[in-house]
């Protein structure tokens, strides 16, 4: 118990008192406390535990940089997981649970780890789990790691917010220096948004002495907000921008209370990072303990909450920054030392198990305290620099990583150009802006000393808190010779944590450069990646989801399948009927009453791309595989479209119209990349000659009658196409309307495809089915079609059919022998690899063991000395509905000179037997056609 | 996320566009006679090439292919020049 809270001062309201639980604890605080300043101010040390050691942790920042302690908070019945509880406002009523602690972080069960800590270094997990076999460790391993629970029974959370916003400058950062640059900006006639990750604007004004303009901070604050706001720039707080992205993006997420986060796209004309500088904690056994703090942590936890660390507090700093906060704490009433590392003296441990009680420093003297508030310099927020592409230099002076200058269009102010004190970061502001005047700061000195972690420091001394990677960590990955950066960060896992190193990778790389005789800049910096922080996967995914992300396709049809009880399902990215039934019982029915009488079914999504003009017969010669300039008008041909791989992409019957208008009927979840594979060539083939390609589908429907009555149905729906003989069509009429009929089968009997203009659909439909109503025949479902067709051994392009399947493979072999012009693909198929013997080939396949259908997925196995190897899959397997007996399908090594032959087929576990026959189980010289 | 600018429609976001290829990746000429070696060049080997780049892309929403112009290290994209004519 040793930070408390002052009876005055701060921003937060006494008079409006809240509460809020920790690990189950009442906390109490007050309005304008973040959780952390209440929970400081409780008295609470121990509020998490360390990644991997399980070490006791609590608060060691104040803002976006904290590796400690992370939280889930339940408010208003959303859950929050993974929140720094630096940057959230206390809410009244919040539920707050440690991450990765269980059952709370002072309780954790796996405290005990730390005592093991030294058998425990970098890559034990990966050296001692490996054998005999990582997975038998992991589920176990896995339970003990992580960070937020989710939970379960929750409903999904609030659905993100998006918003595209345009404006010319965005100012990251809203201190002093980005509230400078807005108002330079915006009064200079630009609109400009200025975001800040904090709860109010201020940065550092909030909690540092200044003198802006003759005026103190807190004045200067004031009345730049109102100009702000008179000026009409948009200030966004507790909006992180977390990413810079290509062509001048720039992402920001807002978090908002009650609310879903809002995520901000913006590509403004100029970017202006003024986002700071982070504190870097300083190297001493056991600098971890609850109780040690960022210096300017504590004076931000004073300034702005009233809460002082301790009674006896001990201030290291190897900077000028330390001068204030010892000021600050011995006016709040604290005994308060000043360590300065400048002078020579460091401290060299600290004392403590649940919290600091004391440290040495390297005099040998032992001071006595209850806080430690540490400043190791401080490191520039360069994050959104890098990210645009921006180079780094090495600045000696202020030891730290600076923007190059012109090394990126993001321009750089105040703390991120390494420019820690206010007037220095003034004076930069108009030649950065091209603006001219800027407020003046009164000059103040910064001055820092090197206090890197060392090579060979004694006891346990942290560099990346949150991963728990300390000083015999970098050693030990040097011994092990990952000395590059990017190597020294994955072996120790060094800034992989959820604070991605904020406070540690520069000590990280100060220290391998120590111990590898390398400067800083020569060890370098590891890749700056967005998010800056991280950013819930709401925000990214915002409204899309279900339907908008992937809109099914809605046929004319939908109302009157519907009133006919049918099952929808989505095909191809369209909702069809499935059946017409109660339950999947109705499938095989719908299908045995077609091959008996006649069904109908909407084939309105089978593709219907129009290719016209006086080059359209060459043209389609050369993107089919078949010959099709040798059609007659009035006629249609089936046939394959290849990748130029040789690979089949899909298959489909081509109308020929008159002489210079075709119908490519193309499989219906291949409508879009069959145009597309049109238009390409086309345009890249074809460039000045007479085709047009036009996509008729959307504005087509199709209604095909199938079945021994088909005629018949036809005729009594008032359809003349009596004289129509198979693989022809023609218009005729419905009513006074053009009607399309084309004869060609995909169920092995006899078949037209009616197609009218879209809003027709209803009438075709209705005359349709009930003539074959009064044929004994009905609407049919499509699974119904999917058995009517592999019975025939009809193929589905990507179910029967793989991305190595050529034409030959599906017993197509003449136009590849007899075809005169070139066509897509053709070279593919002479190839060593297409004219391979032992390729996987269609095949019919049938139960040999009396077991029932086949399982779709199933494998041939073929055993040969011992060793399984699979010789193919099966493809499609159904009750049959012409034959009495299960039918299937399958893609199986040699199966064209197989037929006869049994295969063993394996599949979950299980083993069945199967004969091999020709893919074509019902009337295979196509009898029923004509019937 | 990318602004890419169709010649037909102008600057329209990454989305919108397909990727076709490396332009001059020209389909070789001679039909069954083309060397196989000539014809697995043609289909797998590209340059992949550090920098400035000439590829071949389409606006999906119009169905324009054109020419694109780009820097794969910098991610600057030149504005897209409709196809040529026939090569």
């Amino acid at each position: 118990m040793s930070a408390y809270r002052l009876p005055q001062g701060g921003e937060i309201d006494r008079t409006q008192p809240l509460s809020f639980t920790y690990d189950g604890r009442t906390v109490q605080g007050f309005a304008g406390d973040s959780y952390a300043s209440a929970l400081l101010a409780s008295g609470e040390t121990v509020l998490g535990r360390s990644f991997k050691y399980r070490r006791p942790r609590g608060i060691f920042g104040a803002g976006v940089e904290e590796p400690n302690i992370h939280a889930d908070i339940r408010l208003n019945g959303a859950l929050h997981l993974n929140q720094r509880v630096t940057t959230e406002a206390a809410q009244n009523g919040a539920q707050l649970r440690a991450c990765g602690a269980a059952p709370g972080a002072r309780s954790d069960r796996t405290r005990f780890v730390d005592l093991f800590a030294r058998f425990i270094p970098s890559g034990f997990y990966y050296k001692t789990f490996m054998r005999p076999n990582w997975h038998l460790f992991e589920p176990s391993i896995r339970a003990m790691a992580g960070l937020g629970r989710v939970d379960a029974t929750q409903p999904e959370g609030m659905q993100g917010e998006q918003r595209n916003h345009h404006c010319d400058a965005v100012v990251v950062g809203a201190g002093p220096v980005g509230i400078a640059a807005a108002l330079m900006l915006a009064e200079g006639g630009l609109s400009v948004v200025l975001c800040d990750d904090g709860t109010r604007p201020g940065g550092s004004l909030l909690s540092r002495v200044a003198v802006i303009d003759g005026m103190d901070g807190a004045a200067w604050l004031a009345q730049a907000l109102a100009r702000l706001n008179a000026a009409g720039v948009t200030l966004l707080t507790r909006t992180t921008a977390f990413g810079v992205y290509d062509h001048g993006l720039i992402a920001l997420n807002q978090r908002r209370e009650g609310q879903a986060d809002l995520f901000w796209r913006i590509r403004p004309q100029q970017i202006v990072l003024a986002a700071g500088a982070i504190e870097r904690p300083l190297p001493f056994d056991r600098n971890d303990l609850p109780g040690i703090l960022s210096a300017q942590a504590g004076l931000t936890y004073l300034r702005r909450y009233a809460v002082v660390a301790g009674k006896r507090v001990v201030i290291a700093a190897n900077n000028d920054t330390g001068e204030e906060v010892l000021r600050a704490l011995r006016d709040a009433g604290a005994e308060a030392t000043l360590i300065d590392t400048r002078k020579g003296t460091t401290i060299l441990s600290a004392q403590g198990r649940q919290q600091v009680t004391g440290v040495t420093l390297s005099t040998g003297e032992a001071i006595a305290c209850d806080a430690v508030l540490v400043s190791g310099g401080f490191t520039p927020t360069i994050h959104l620099h890098a990210q645009s592409g921006g180079k780094l230099d090495w600045d000696a002076a202020k030891l730290a990583f600076v923007p190059r200058p012109g090394s990126s269009k993001v321009i750089t102010l105040g703390g991120v150009a390494g420019h820690f004190t206010l007037a220095e970061a003034f004076a930069a502001l108009p030649a950065a802006l091209g603006l001219g005047q800027a407020p003046q700061a009164e000059p103040q000195s910064y001055r820092v000393a090197e206090a890197w972690p060392k090579p060979g420091m004694k006891g346990r001394v942290w560099i990346d808190y949150q991963h728990d990677v300390t000083v015999k960590d970098v050693e030990l990955a040097r011994r092990e010779n990952f000395i590059s950066v990017e190597h020294l960060k994955r072996y120790t896992t060094l800034g992989m944590a959820t604070d991605q190193g904020k406070t540690s990778n520069l000590q990280g790389l100060a220290l391998m450069g120590a111990l590898t005789g390398r400067t800083i800049p020569e060890v370098g910096t590891t890749t700056y990646r967005p998010p800056f922080t991280p950013v819930p996967l709401a925000s990214f995914a915002g409204p899309r989801g279900g339907a908008r992300m992937n809109p099914v396709r809605r046929l004319a049809l939908e109302a009157q399948h519907r009133a006919a009880g049918a099952k929808m399902g989505e095909y191809g990215g369209w909702l069809r009927p499935i059946h017409y039934g109660t339950d999947d019982s109705a499938i095989l029915a719908e299908a045995k009453r077609a091959r008996a009488t006649v069904g109908v079914y909407d084939a309105s999504p089978l593709g219907k791309i129009e290719v016209m003009g006086r080059d359209a017969a060459e043209f389609l010669d050369f993107v089919y595989y078949n010959t099709m300039s040798t059609l007659k008008p009035g006629r249609c041909r089936y046939g394959f479209m290849l990748t130029e791989g040789g690979i089949v992409h899909d298959d489909g019957v081509l109308v020929r119209l008159d002489e210079g208008r075709f119908i490519v009927s193309c499989s219906s979840s291949h409508v879009a990349s069959v145009h597309a594979l049109l238009e390409e060539w086309r345009q890249d083939r074809y460039p000045d000659r007479q085709i047009w390609i036009h996509d008729a589908t959307p504005e087509t429907a199709t209604v095909t009658v199938t079945g021994p009555k088909a005629l018949a149905v036809l005729e009594r729906a008032g359809i003349d196409a009596a004289e129509l003989p198979h693989m022809a069509t023609g218009w005729t009429q419905l009513d006074e309307h053009e009607l399309r009929v084309s004869r060609v089968s995909f169920t092995g009997d006899r078949s037209y495809e009616l197609s009218v203009r879209q809003d027709l659909a209803p009438l075709l439909w209705d005359r349709a089915v009930a003539a074959a109503e009064a044929e004994g025949g009905g609407a049919m479902g499509i699974e119904a079609l999917m058995i009517l067709r592999a019975e025939k051994g009809f193929i589905v392009i990507g179910k029967d059919t793989d991305g190595m399947t050529r034409p030959m493979d599906l017993g197509s072999d003449a136009p590849l022998l007899r075809k005169k012009a070139d066509f897509l693909g053709r070279r593919s198929l002479t190839l060593p690899e297409a004219q391979r013997p032992d390729r996987n080939q269609l095949v019919g396949l049938l139960p040999a063991d009396g077991q029932g259908m086949l399982p779709v997925g199933a494998h041939g196995v073929e055993t040969h000395q011992g060793a399984k190897r699979s010789i193919g899959y099966v493809t499609s397997s159904h009750q049959g509905a012409g034959v009495d007996h299960p039918i299937a399908l399958g893609l199986i090594e040699r199966g064209a000179q197989r037929h006869g032959e049994e295969i063993i087929l394996h599949h979950l576990g299980t083993t069945r037997r199967a004969k091999l026959v020709a893919p074509c189980f019902l009337d295979p010289n196509g009898d029923r056609l004509d019937a | 996320m990318q602004i890419f600018s169709c010649p037909f429609c102008g600057p329209r976001p990454e989305t919108e566009f397909h990727f076709g290829g490396e332009a001059g990746n020209d389909r070789p000429h001679g039909g069954a006679s083309v060397p196989a070696q000539d014809w697995a060049a043609y289909l797998h080997l590209r340059h992949n090439p550090k920098g400035a780049a000439r590829e071949i892309w389409m606006h999906t929403t119009c169905l324009e292919v054109f020419v694109m112009e780009r820097d794969t290290l910098s991610m600057r994209a030149e504005p897209g020049q409709a196809l040529g004519g026939h090569a």
